[in-house]
């Protein structure tokens, strides 16, 4: 290959968008060329620079939130809370009939869910968005579990787990209380690529059974872990909530009560 | 319910994108406030032309009108070159107390910000939309309509442009 055709797919070299044949040919001429090498580096780290230097904005609630609100159909925000009681005698009753579908699939849809799970879910959610919407994500801002976990101590009448999932690319980055559905409820909020989750822990009190929705675009995964029930809530894109959720349920399986 | 309709299929499928969005119109109009103006128009013209979506890409599909937005709304205003440039957008001066933006700042570096944020538009989309975005030339192609060699020869010029404002450039030759 001549050096100025070498030259020219030199951006698309190194992005690996060329051809196995282009390719095989420009590396072929890289090793005679000190100049195209040098080339190939500094393309190399610039875009490298770029990546791990400059900002990758996220959309803003109050944006999100303005979009949505401008569609039409939108329905109004709910904001009449369900009591508790008819909420569990609606749930008990709603769950049985689904519960054979449930455990024959394990993973069921929320489309084909009884309104009570569905409810639950958009709740869920409505709290997701608006726990970012007030800039009041945590009570206690620590990246730190052994901080987190006593911060509960004396709030609640239960004691959450609070995993170190650091490691696995999930930074814990603090806690707060929030009343869900006529509970106290744990959040734990945690982040992915700058996305954040919410992770949502109460004591079981339903034969809930494990599933995962989408909900105006939010990704939402529910299930049960001892005496615990767990929701996780986040806008991050698909695979990664999942995989937050396999972590968290095989840790649940070795060191979790 | 078999066919869900318009309004939950474009926040399933479009929705989710917003972030690429904001993004996007935030290096391309180099401010926060317009960033917001440009996503919301093009949100809305996007649901407006929603029934001509069949693709399989909501976020090229999204991209691309953000980016038109763009272009028109610098048309109205009398070229990209009149865009307020939002110097606290694209420094570390300004402290912002939420913990998004306290860890947005933490992993920013000034040089790298200030550098993109300095490169011609034609430049900076192609680099935007390849080191942030990860989007493939061909993607880029299609959200900036032009052709895929072109994406290659931007997208060369502009890394280019950036290794020599952060004087990164090792070889040294005459000529080009």
């Amino acid at each position: 290959m001549e050096h100025s055709d070498a030259q020219q797919l030199l951006p698309a070299y190194v992005d690996q968008e060329l051809d196995v044949v282009d390719a095989i040919a420009v590396e072929r001429h890289l090793e005679t060329c000190l100049e195209c090498r040098r080339e190939v580096g500094e393309q190399q780290r610039a875009g490298l620079r770029v990546r791990l230097g400059a900002v990758r904005f996220d959309a803003p609630a109050a944006l999100r939130a303005d979009v949505l609100a401008a569609l039409p159909g939108q329905r109004p925000e709910r904001t009449a809370r369900v009591p508790a009681t008819s909420w569990w005698r609606t749930a008990t009753v709603a769950l049985a009939a689904s519960l054979a579908l449930a455990l024959a699939w394990g993973i069921s849809e929320y489309r084909a869910l009884p309104s009570s799970q569905q409810r639950l879910a958009e709740e869920l959610v409505a709290n997701h968005v608006r726990s970012l919407q007030v800039d009041h994500l945590t009570d206690v801002a620590s990246s730190d579990q052994h901080t987190v976990k006593p911060w509960f101590i004396g709030k609640l009448d239960f004691s959450p787990p609070v995993p170190d999932l650091a490691q696995q690319g999930f930074p814990l980055v603090g806690g707060r209380l929030d009343y869900l559905d006529g509970h106290n409820v744990a959040v734990l909020v945690y982040r992915h690529k700058r996305h954040p989750i919410n992770l949502y822990i109460w004591p079981a009190t339903s034969q809930a059974t494990a599933l995962t929705s989408q909900v105006h675009g939010y990704h939402l995964v529910r299930w049960r872990a001892g005496s615990m029930e767990f929701a996780a809530v986040s806008d991050a894109a698909d695979g990664s909530l999942p995989q937050f959720v396999a972590l968290l349920r095989e840790r649940a399986a070795s060191d979790w009560p | 319910m078999a066919t869900p309709n318009p309004e939950d299929r474009f926040r399933e499928l479009i929705l989710p994108h917003l972030d690429s969005a904001f993004n996007l119109a935030c290096w391309l109009t180099r401010n926060r406030a317009d960033a917001q103006d440009v996503v919301q128009e093009a949100a809305m013209r996007a649901f407006k032309y929603f029934s001509g979506f069949h693709g399989a890409d909501g976020r090229v599909w999204l991209l691309r009108i953000v980016r038109n937005t763009f272009y028109t709304w610098c048309r109205d205003k009398g070229g990209p070159d009149g865009t307020a440039f939002d110097e606290e957008l694209h420094s570390t001066a300004e402290p912002d107390r939420s913990p998004e933006a306290l860890l947005i700042r933490q992993d920013c570096d000034r040089l790298v910000q200030q550098a993109l944020a300095a490169l011609p538009l034609q430049f900076r989309e192609v680099v935007v939309m390849r080191e942030l975005e990860e989007l493939s030339y061909k993607e880029i192609a299609e959200i900036a309509g032009i052709p895929i060699g072109t994406v290659m020869s931007r997208l060369g010029r502009g890394r280019k442009l950036l290794a020599q404002r952060l004087g990164d450039t090792v070889g040294r030759h005459d000529g080009t």
